[in-house]
């Protein structure tokens, strides 16, 4: 019977786990009649399973778990033992005489649990120690699961300002060391796998670093939570070192987890304050990266943070935000040439978004935006992709939701040009959205000069635009257009008659461009208007 | 029963065997000569020598024989009528059976030799001990059985360092005498004048600040030894004879130079390490302290091991006899590295039976130690470096 790969792994797995409790067992055994000889042979035999090749990393875990269980009660042991028999600097030694590394290692660490917890030496010394002796597995599964396993039992033991475990003056640097140690080491191991094996085999191995993402990205969590780390620690240290791991290891689908894990873990207020040096490494990832849902989410995080509370609003002021962004976002557009539309709009679209919590009065702010905007469509002609359009419309709507008011989005210049890089269809979409925006808020269009700027964005339903067909044509849609247009003109009004003249006049040079179809609909709100203002 | 005789020296000896039933062993000849005889017994001997033919040399001394050299020389099968206690041994054990081919002389008196022992902890068998320079004093009691007397010619110690062949020793210590082993010390004392023992007698001795250079060594093929032999000669029977061993260490302090080791190895295109030892000289319970740095990585590693071999040499020149045993396999890397990876050594010492090394002694052996840097590859295939390193004894603290 040949069995195939999922099942022989399951085999593998059930012997594995077999192997681990048959020695678990007698482990037991000697830990009940206080054996330490014994309990150390056979929490090495035990732990010889963890050297198996054969596992993907999911059913790894499986026979990783339960060792740890094990190790638990090991370490209990070596705990007590360190008080009754054999001292737990002998101890110490004791479990390095192990011939095979990987059981040595999980044993090293499980003594250097009690180690620190003893306080017979420094924490950092021990820590040290062992996240340097560790090197010795090179293997990345192996090695990955090693770590995380130092790192889940040192994790209670850091010597971090106000744990029982503080040093002396340096104590915080060296519990971020050791982290950051660690976290290096067990990144390199995780890029290693991608290079392994063959060529034909390159989906499966990403699926499988995919799954031990995690453990990789748990060190940054340690990190942030590390109370002695302040922001100078993070921005002087913590900060540049990650990313210049992050940066060296050139690894794509690395690149992408950990920059999205950095902005995730680490307070907004570091990553404003810290913009330029997190926004200085986005040019030098892997261009195959997906910078801009990595930057989208940084301007969504920050964009929060900025609701949250006025207070915080200054200090994006302070660290010029948007321009950082602004700048970044450009060139992340201009180094990755091959950005599909969709993309470049997205982006903008989060940057807007920023803009519009922080700095919801700088209109230049949002025309430059939208003039980026213009400049990335420029050269195309309609768009056609329908994300991209979804995504202009995001991008148009946005400021027509937050100043309910189109006089002031009259005041973009930039904004009746995107308006035409759409389609046909989707432009009359827009238009309607803009007049519903206005009847919503019952924004009062007082002057000549903006009513003409008005039409010119709705033109799309004032006449037929070029290049629409015939075959478009929908009895229904139309009727509601052009309804919608006609209480648009009965929104129109100034007080003074000269200027409800000059409006009037503007909009009749409009709607007689609509032709027959839309003039039933259009002239006469106009000449109801008109007559309001001589009686 | 079968024999064949082979004459070694220029005298033709005719043995005949009887039956060789306990206690029953009769030769006929008893002259002052080595004779080769070569054994080819059904016996009922409470082992079973497989397929092995020996050749027992002995000396012959007015009327009285003692058991010689011991060694194999043809593959013969034998079998033995008693199954019961049918197993294999070694041939310390089967000296021992033969030994109980009761030549009757141990029967007639016990002899012991009692020293103020050094106690050595962590052996299983308590063996006194001494270093070079310390004086070795005790007492010598005789004590006949009782009713028996003994007429003797004398008494006398020796004090003896001896380096001999394991491959001739015969276990049968008591008998031992001089054989393949080669006294490289020798003091004696007379302790009595010829006369009679009815009952206890004790003598004391004491042999003053004696020169023991070389310590004890229990090896594949060689064995220095030190041994008291008490010797109680007879006119007319065989002599009485005791041994009591001691073991000989000596130690050496800190040494005041000790050099890193340090040395690029590689194989051109392929494979090029840097690898670092603390120390040159280790001492029994060190640690060996070191790290094994990759410049050039362009095989599939599959693991790195660190092995402590040693090398017994016994015999110069064209009869240079080498045994090399691996006392320690100690892992040093699972997986594969790349270039620029630094893996840390750390190999305690005390779990592995080590001696010191042993240089030429008395031009007869040498005992070498040697850390051997094994990287294996996927294929299986082994790169290695050898690199040979100092042993010694540092004194123990108090």
């Amino acid at each position: 019977m040949i069995l195939d790969g999922a099942e022989e792994e399951e085999k593998w797995l059930a012997e594995g786990i077999a192997g681990l409790q048959h020695n678990a067992f007698y482990m037991h055994r000697a830990l009940d009649s206080n054996n330490l000889r014994d309990a150390l042979k056979y929490s090495a035999q035990m732990l010889s399973e963890l050297r198996t090749s054969r596992l993907s990393p999911h059913k790894y875990y499986e026979l990783y778990m339960r060792a740890f269980d094990e190790l638990r009660k090991l370490e209990m042991f070596f705990k007590e033992e360190s008080k009754r028999g054999c001292s737990v600097i002998d101890l110490y030694e004791l479990v390095q005489h192990a011939g095979n590394i990987l059981p040595r290692l999980y044993l090293l660490c499980t003594v250097g649990s009690v180690y620190i917890k003893s306080k017979e030496a420094p924490a950092k010394d021990v820590l040290k120690d062992l996240v340097e002796m560790c090197r010795g597995i090179q293997h990345p599964v192996r090695g990955l699961f090693l770590r995380s396993y130092l790192s889940q039992v040192s994790r209670d033991k850091l010597p971090d300002i106000g744990s029982e475990y503080e040093g002396d003056a340096d104590t915080v640097m060296d519990a971020v060391e050791f982290v950051l140690q660690n976290f290096t080491e067990m990144n390199k191991l995780w890029v290693r796998m991608q290079h392994q094996g063959p060529v034909r085999e390159k989906e499966k191995r990403e699926k499988e670093r995919n799954e031990l993402r995690d453990l990789v990205g748990k060190n940054l969590h340690v990190l942030s939570q590390i109370e002695g780390i302040d922001l100078d620690m993070y921005k002087e240290t913590v900060l540049p070192r990650v990313l210049e791991q992050v940066v060296n290891c050139k690894d794509e689908l690395a690149q992408y987890y950990l920059m999205d894990c950095i902005i995730q873990v680490f307070p907004d207020e570091y990553h404003l304050q810290t913009l330029e040096t997190l926004l200085g490494a986005c040019p030098q990832l892997q261009p195959t990266v997906d910078i801009k849902t990595v930057l989208s989410q940084l301007m969504e995080r920050l964009s929060n943070y900025a609701s949250s509370s006025a207070e915080v609003l200054p200090e994006f002021l302070q660290v010029e935000a948007f321009a950082k962004l602004s700048n970044a976002i450009g060139m992340v557009i201009e180094a990755q040439v091959d950005m599909p539309v969709v993309g470049a709009i997205s982006l903008y679209v989060s940057l807007l978004t920023f803009i519009l919590r922080v700095h919801p009065d700088r209109l230049d702010y949002v025309d430059q935006v939208l003039g980026a905007c213009v400049k990335k469509l420029s050269g195309k002609a309609k768009l056609e992709d329908s994300k991209a359009t979804k995504q202009v419309v995001a991008l148009l709507s946005a400021p027509l939701e937050k100043y309910n008011d189109i006089v002031t989005a009259l005041k973009l210049s930039y904004y009746p040009r995107i308006m035409e890089h759409l389609d046909n269809g989707t432009n009359k979409v827009m238009a309607v959205v803009i007049i519903q925006s206005i009847m919503k808020n019952n924004t009062c269009i007082s002057t000549a000069d903006k009513v003409e700027a008005l039409f010119e964005l709705i033109k799309g339903l004032i006449k037929d635009l070029d290049g629409t067909l015939v075959d478009e044509f929908d009895e229904e849609d139309f009727m509601e257009e052009q309804n919608s247009v006609a209480r648009l003109i009965h929104m129109l009004h100034n007080d003074d008659p000269e200027e409800m003249l000059k409006i009037i006049c503007t909009v009749r040079k409009h709607i007689l461009t609509g032709g027959p179809k839309r003039l039933p609909f259009t002239v006469p709100p106009l000449i109801f208007s008109a007559l309001k203002v001589w009686f | 029963m079968l024999l064949i005789a082979r004459p070694l020296m220029h005298i033709g000896i005719v043995v005949e065997v009887e039956t060789f039933e306990k206690g029953k062993f009769a030769f006929a000849s008893m002259a002052e000569t080595k004779l080769l005889i070569t054994i080819i017994a059904k016996t009922t001997f409470p082992c079973c020598i497989q397929n092995k033919a020996f050749e027992l040399g002995f000396e012959c001394r007015s009327m009285n024989y003692l058991i010689g050299a011991f060694k194999p020389t043809c593959n013969i099968s034998i079998t033995f009528a008693d199954g019961k206690s049918r197993n294999q041994c070694t041939r310390k054990s089967l000296m021992v059976a033969l030994m109980n081919l009761n030549f009757g002389m141990s029967s007639l008196l016990a002899v012991g030799i009692t020293i103020p022992l050094k106690k050595e902890n962590g052996q299983t068998a308590m063996v006194p001990l001494f270093q070079s320079q310390e004086n070795i004093v005790g007492k010598v009691s005789v004590e006949p059985i009782p009713g028996k007397k003994i007429e003797h010619n004398g008494v006398k110690l020796e004090l003896l360092g001896q380096i001999g062949s394991t491959l001739d020793v015969v276990a049968l210590e008591m008998y031992f005498d001089r054989g393949n082993f080669y006294d490289f010390t020798s003091l004696v004392r007379e302790l009595d004048v010829p006369g009679d023992i009815y009952e206890r007698k004790t003598y004391p001795f004491e042999f003053s600040a004696v020169e023991m250079p070389f310590e004890s060594y229990n090896g594949v093929n060689v064995r220095l030894r030190y041994v008291l032999k008490v010797t109680i000669s007879r006119n007319y029977a065989s002599s009485i004879v005791e041994y009591q061993d001691f073991v000989v260490r000596n130690y050496t302090p800190l040494p005041s130079i000790d050099n890193s080791i340090k040395m690029e190895v590689g194989i051109e295109d392929c494979l090029h390490i840097e690898f670092e030892y603390n120390k040159s000289k280790y001492h029994l319970k060190d640690v060996i302290v070191g790290k094994i740095y990759f410049l050039l990585v362009r095989i599939k590693i599959k693991n790195m091991d660190l092995e402590v071999r040693r090398r017994e040499s016994t015999g110069s020149g064209a009869n240079t006899h080498v045994e090399t045993e691996t006392l320690a396999k100690f892992e040093l890397m699972d997986g594969a590295p790349v270039r620029g990876e630094s893996i840390p050594i750390r190999l305690f010492l005390s779990p592995y039976e080590l001696t010191p090394t042993h240089r030429n002694i008395n031009n007869k052996f040498s005992v070498k130690y040697y850390l051997n840097l094994v990287l294996v590859d996927e294929e299986d295939r082994r790169y290695f470096k050898q690199q040979e390193i100092t042993v010694y004894r540092l004194p123990e603290t108090p």
